[in-house]
């Protein structure tokens, strides 16, 4: 009974139709994209590398600590707002993911997508934040370009664990809390994230230093710490790479499992 | 196109939903059976109509043999692939027009179409063609560049429609799609339905308006409560509505003694009471009005109501579930 003629597209091919899809709508959307992801981290650039320098406030030696958090921080906001917000608007009343769940392929490859375009946003908000911030903040002594590799596998691992938490947060939380859960869930992590100051600092306080481990911004920050600025202390590269790779396959894990829970019914 | 002689097949489905804010430790609610066991085979080519109130499972049935619902048992397939094992296959081959309008805001009206073809893996300039073309066919070729937003709901609900055709299914599945429109807009929704027919596409589509159903479909599955109750063209339905003519009088209190009496009359097949109503199934109608009054006034009641109903789809299906389907 069943038709022969039958030649489904490649999967790969109806990927890509996906992805020019957002590619097309981001690239439309690229200003509001820009000043959502870039303001927070310029201000704070301002402030705590700038302007408290120079008063005197802090030494002249934070913006070394503060540069890779406030880079970690951006593309990690970047990356999870890209995959949280349009789930939560796909799933919520107008249903508009329908006609892409309806594509001939595995309902994950949507859910997969949407990971690879949080991970090239996240790498796009590292790429203006980071100039940006050597803009303004002037010339900081134990920065170094030399590891170019370390900062691009970071930011890609960074915004993919983001990501993948962007698609759990976007599918399992309800439409009304979204915005609660950004002031919950999001500013808590980034204040506790080791972005505006070194994990080794936090020896100050040892409790807080074990404690603040589950949060996933401390590897990405930290990471940026030993990608960009070598010489000062940070947690161990592998240590870093180690534990975002396991966060990440943790949020793939739970983020599809709602994502599926969220599109079947 | 090869043929399929059968697009759809089910056997035994069956779908129960947990019951909303169902939570361990809350008071157990009884889950929710939206389908009891459907079996229904739908032919290469056929128009098709689900028929039923609210709740009847239409959507339901629609939701699994599209692959967005999975069926709690059973089995269904479209055009010869299996929707769970082979989810892929079947979304391949079908063209779907939802309940509510849920294009991409994102875009506007000509790239909704375009992309929807690239989901499918239809190249640019194929997709670019027919959506220029399916877009004047339906009346909105002016529209191509508007927001999707700036569409009215009659728009809207075409725009839906081209976008289930663009990748050229062979099933169509409409889930009532003429739900809130003017009647103006209905009727040109029906005549793009028929011509759809006419090229040989199968059309499964969902509906509580018996005059649509009526109108369009060739053979119609009448459903209530998760079951198939009668499955049949309209034409065989109507003539299976018992007794021809429906006959109902509202009276001024309890209709069962006024019942019995008024199966004693002659020409009059069946006669039920519910509650107040008096439903009687004649073959000569309006003639019978005089004496079914009479009859009412023998047990002490009033008549303050009567409504006849020639036979129709309508009477079948009160006859078929008590209820009226609106």
């Amino acid at each position: 009974m069943p038709s022969t003629s039958f030649t489904p597209p490649s999967t790969l091919r109806i990927f890509g139709a996906l992805l020019r899809r957002d590619l097309h709508v981001t690239r439309r959307e690229l200003p509001y994209f820009l000043v959502r992801t870039t303001l927070q981290p310029l201000l704070f650039i301002v402030v705590f590398g700038y302007l408290l320098p120079r008063m005197g406030f802090v030494g002249r030696g934070y913006g070394a600590a503060l540069l890779p958090g406030i880079i970690a921080v951006s593309l990690t906001l970047s990356s999870v707002q890209s995959v949280a917000l349009p789930m939560v608007q796909d799933f919520g009343f107008t249903r508009e993911i329908e006609d892409r769940l309806l594509a001939p392929v595995p309902m994950r490859l949507i859910a997969f997508e949407k990971i690879v375009m949080g991970v090239l946003q996240g790498l796009i908000a590292a790429a203006v934040v980071l100039p940006m911030a050597r803009l303004i903040m002037g010339p900081i002594d134990a920065l170094t370009g030399a590891h170019a590799l370390p900062v691009l596998l970071i930011t890609i691992l960074g915004a993919a664990a983001f990501s993948n938490l962007g698609l759990l947060m976007g599918t399992a939380i309800n439409p009304q809390q979204i915005g609660l859960m950004f002031s919950v869930v999001v500013a808590p992590m980034i204040f506790f994230g080791c972005a505006y100051y070194p994990w080794q600092g936090l020896q100050a306080v040892p409790a807080m230093k074990y404690a603040v481990l589950v949060n996933p911004l401390v590897y990405v920050a930290e990471g940026m710490r030993g990608a960009l600025t070598p010489a000062l202390p940070h947690m161990s590269l592998l240590a870093v790479v180690g534990a975002l790779v396991v966060l990440t396959g943790l949020f793939w894990t739970l983020g599809i499992r709602s994502f599926e829970r969220r599109a079947l019914s | 196109m090869p043929d399929t002689p059968d697009a759809i097949r089910t056997a035994a489905l069956r779908k129960v939903y947990p019951a909303p804010g169902a939570r361990r430790g809350a008071e157990q609610r009884p889950d929710i059976v939206a389908l009891v066991g459907l079996d229904l085979t739908v032919g290469g080519g056929e128009f098709f109509g689900l028929l039923g109130p609210n709740g009847a499972g239409k959507t339901t049935t629609i939701g699994i043999l599209t692959t967005r619902v999975k069926p709690t048992s059973g089995a269904a397939s479209v055009a010869g692939a299996d929707v769970v094992t082979n989810e892929v296959a079947v979304r391949q081959r079908i063209g779907v027009v939802p309940q509510r309008p849920n294009p991409d805001r994102s875009l506007n009206v000509r790239e909704n179409l375009v992309f929807h073809a690239a989901y499918f893996g239809v190249a640019r300039s194929v997709a670019a063609r027919r959506a220029a073309a399916l877009l004047d066919q339906l009346g909105i070729g002016d529209r191509g560049d508007a927001k999707v937003d700036q569409l009215s709901g009659g728009q809207q609900q075409r725009l839906m429609i081209a976008r289930a055709l663009i990748h050229e299914p062979r099933v169509i599945f409409l889930d009532e799609p003429t739900v809130g429109l003017d009647p103006q807009a209905r009727h040109a929704l029906w005549d793009i339905l028929r011509e759809l027919h006419a090229q040989g596409r199968t059309i499964i589509m969902t509906t509580h308006y018996m005059e649509e159903a009526d109108r369009l479909c060739e053979r119609l599955a009448i459903m209530d409560q998760g079951r198939l109750l009668a499955l049949d063209t309209p034409q065989q339905l109507k003539t299976r509505a018992p007794g021809g003519t429906l006959v109902e009088l509202v009276l001024d209190g309890d209709a069962t003694a006024a019942a019995s009496r008024a199966r004693e009359l002659a020409g009059v097949s069946s006669a039920e009471p519910q509650g107040s109503v008096l439903r009687v199934y004649a073959d000569r109608g309006g003639e019978l009005i005089p004496a079914l009054i009479r009859t009412a006034g023998l047990e002490g009641r009033d008549v303050r109501d009567i409504h006849l109903s020639p036979p129709s789809l309508e009477t079948l299906f009160i006859s078929l579930t008590g209820r009226k389907l609106d």
